[in-house]
């Protein structure tokens, strides 16, 4: 009999590696006002969606960013145009 | 009728590959093994063995090839020597954790600065904790038996196998070998059955991240920790010595040779001074032992073939009541003495066993070890205890720096 845990391995899945927003100490606060895509109401934009490394913001309108795996590196924030998104220290009030 | 044949020690590693019907070599040339790797690839491209050799840049990719294929399922042979193994040290580590029976030939030999092609063991002592079985050979015979058995043993535990024998000494030097029957290979050798089975209609992720406690993976199964795997890697090998006894002796039900499973006895029974050591200087202390018996010394050897698992309850019954342990070895740990003789030591820690301890590091870089200079040592070493000197000593056999050895000639 084999044991099923004789090396370490998981089928690929959301979460295999734990819920890695945990890691976050800044957490990315969109304000929607200021959001292309909300603005127009149009699939405009995206820059955010594109450059995060982590794949956790959605392309939908408004944008919406799973925070159970961001981890909080702030290049969305980097890269709007628009300035809408604002990096917050977790545990503080948004904006 | 026996097929018996003239080979190096690097012609017989490769016959016991083939014999054992490997699936994949990958193997970067280094010396003294290269003779080996070149063996096998002949065999390959004549077709005599059907199996992919895979060419690389260096020893490093040389094991993750061999990791790669045997996650596959196939059966997988490398071999390196010295900096080639040293450059493979941390997929040393990973073949051992991911739980691979790879087998490997580490063709033991120096290690540089300064460069050195000669023999010695430093190479693979050097990989002692990497979780892999390492087993020493002491001829040629020894060494197409080892590698036909390493796979039996590593596929059974899931522990990658390193068949270490002396570069040079062994690897270029011609004996007569009897060559295995191909079908009685098969009969003791069962087909390799991959722990995991890779399937592109259930992907997995293999080694990922893993944290330090266990957890529950994504669907809800719990999964070990790293300290839970690294544990079961430990237990496997420990529980590897009753497998790798149980194979030296169906080998030996066979094909009718008897390669004793963890250590090997030369005239022991009655023998108050014991010779310890592993490899070809084992051999060579047999020929120190024959010279000691003739004056009148009740000498015998211990010639260690399992390094690890360390076969220390074994080795210490085996010591017993004996007056006297002269421990030699082609490795030293720095700053300390040679690793052989700390784990001899550690064996016999809370026993009744009280013989003095000498531990002779000698050969290293290739320096020429005679039978009649073991024979000398021992009877030096043998006075100064006979004197009352009971106090452990690291001997440098034949260095001739004005202050080696306190003096004393060895």
């Amino acid at each position: 009999m084999i044991d099923n845990n004789i090396s370490a391995m998981c089928k690929p899945a959301p979460g295999e590696a734990g819920k890695t927003g945990d890691w976050r100490d800044m957490r990315p606060v969109i304000d929607h006002t200021k959001c292309t895509p909300y603005v127009k109401n149009k699939p405009a934009c995206f820059l955010c969606w594109l450059y995060c490394p982590e794949g956790v913001i959605r392309d939908t309108i408004p944008v919406e960013i799973d925070l159970d795996y961001c981890k909080g590196c702030g290049i969305c924030a980097e890269e709007c145009p628009m300035g809408a998104i604002a990096m917050v220290a977790e545990g503080k009030q948004d904006g | 009728m026996d097929n018996v044949q003239i080979l190096t020690g690097n012609q017989a590693a490769a016959l016991g590959a083939k014999l054992c019907q490997v699936q994949v070599v990958s193997a970067y040339p280094i010396t003294p093994q290269t003779s080996l790797t070149e063996v096998l690839s002949h065999y390959i491209e004549g077709g005599e063995l059907q199996a992919e050799y895979v060419r690389v840049e260096s020893e490093h990719s040389a094991m993750t090839v061999c990791i790669a294929a045997s996650t596959a399922g196939a059966r997988v042979f490398t071999s390196t020597s010295s900096h080639g193994l040293l450059y493979m040290h941390e997929q040393l580590h990973w073949a051992a954790g991911s739980r691979l029976p790879i087998v490997m030939c580490c063709i033991n030999r120096g290690v540089g600065a300064p460069w050195s092609i000669f023999n010695d063991q430093q190479d693979s002592i050097a990989q002692r904790d990497t979780g892999w079985i390492q087993i020493y050979c002491r001829d040629n015979q020894e060494i197409i038996d080892t590698v036909i058995q390493a796979y039996r043993i590593a596929e059974a535990v899931y522990v990658p196998v390193m068949v270490c024998y002396d570069g040079f000494v062994l690897s270029h030097t011609t004996m007569p070998v009897r060559i295995p029957d191909e079908r009685d290979v098969r009969a003791f050798l069962p087909s390799y059955q991959p722990h995991t089975i890779l399937n592109s209609q259930e992907p997995r992720n293999i080694n990922p991240v893993i944290f330090p406690w266990r957890r529950m993976d994504a669907e809800g199964c719990l999964r070990d920790g790293y300290m839970e795997l690294r544990y079961k890697l430990q237990k496997a090998l420990e529980e590897a010595k009753p497998v790798i006894g149980k194979a030296c002796s169906d080998y030996t039900a066979i094909f009718g040779r008897v390669h004793e499973g963890l250590f090997w006895r030369y005239r022991l029974d009655d023998a108050d001074a014991l010779l310890i050591g592993m490899g070809s200087l084992a051999t060579e202390a047999t020929m120190a032992v024959d010279r000691l018996r003739e004056q009148g010394v009740k000498a015998g050897v211990l010639g260690v073939r399992l390094y690890r698992p360390f076969p220390r309850e074994e080795i210490k019954n085996c010591i017993g009541q004996r007056k006297a342990l002269l421990i030699f070895e082609k490795d030293i740990s720095y700053g300390y003495e040679g690793a052989l003789c700390s784990d001899v030591k550690a064996a016999l820690y809370g026993s009744e066993v009280k013989a003095p301890v000498h531990n002779f590091i000698c050969g290293l870089g290739g320096r020429d070890v005679k039978a009649e200079e073991l024979a000398d040592a021992v009877k030096t070493s043998l006075k100064m205890i006979g004197a009352g000197n009971l106090k452990q000593q690291t001997i440098w056999l034949n260095c001739r720096t004005e202050k080696s050895n306190d003096g004393q000639s060895f």
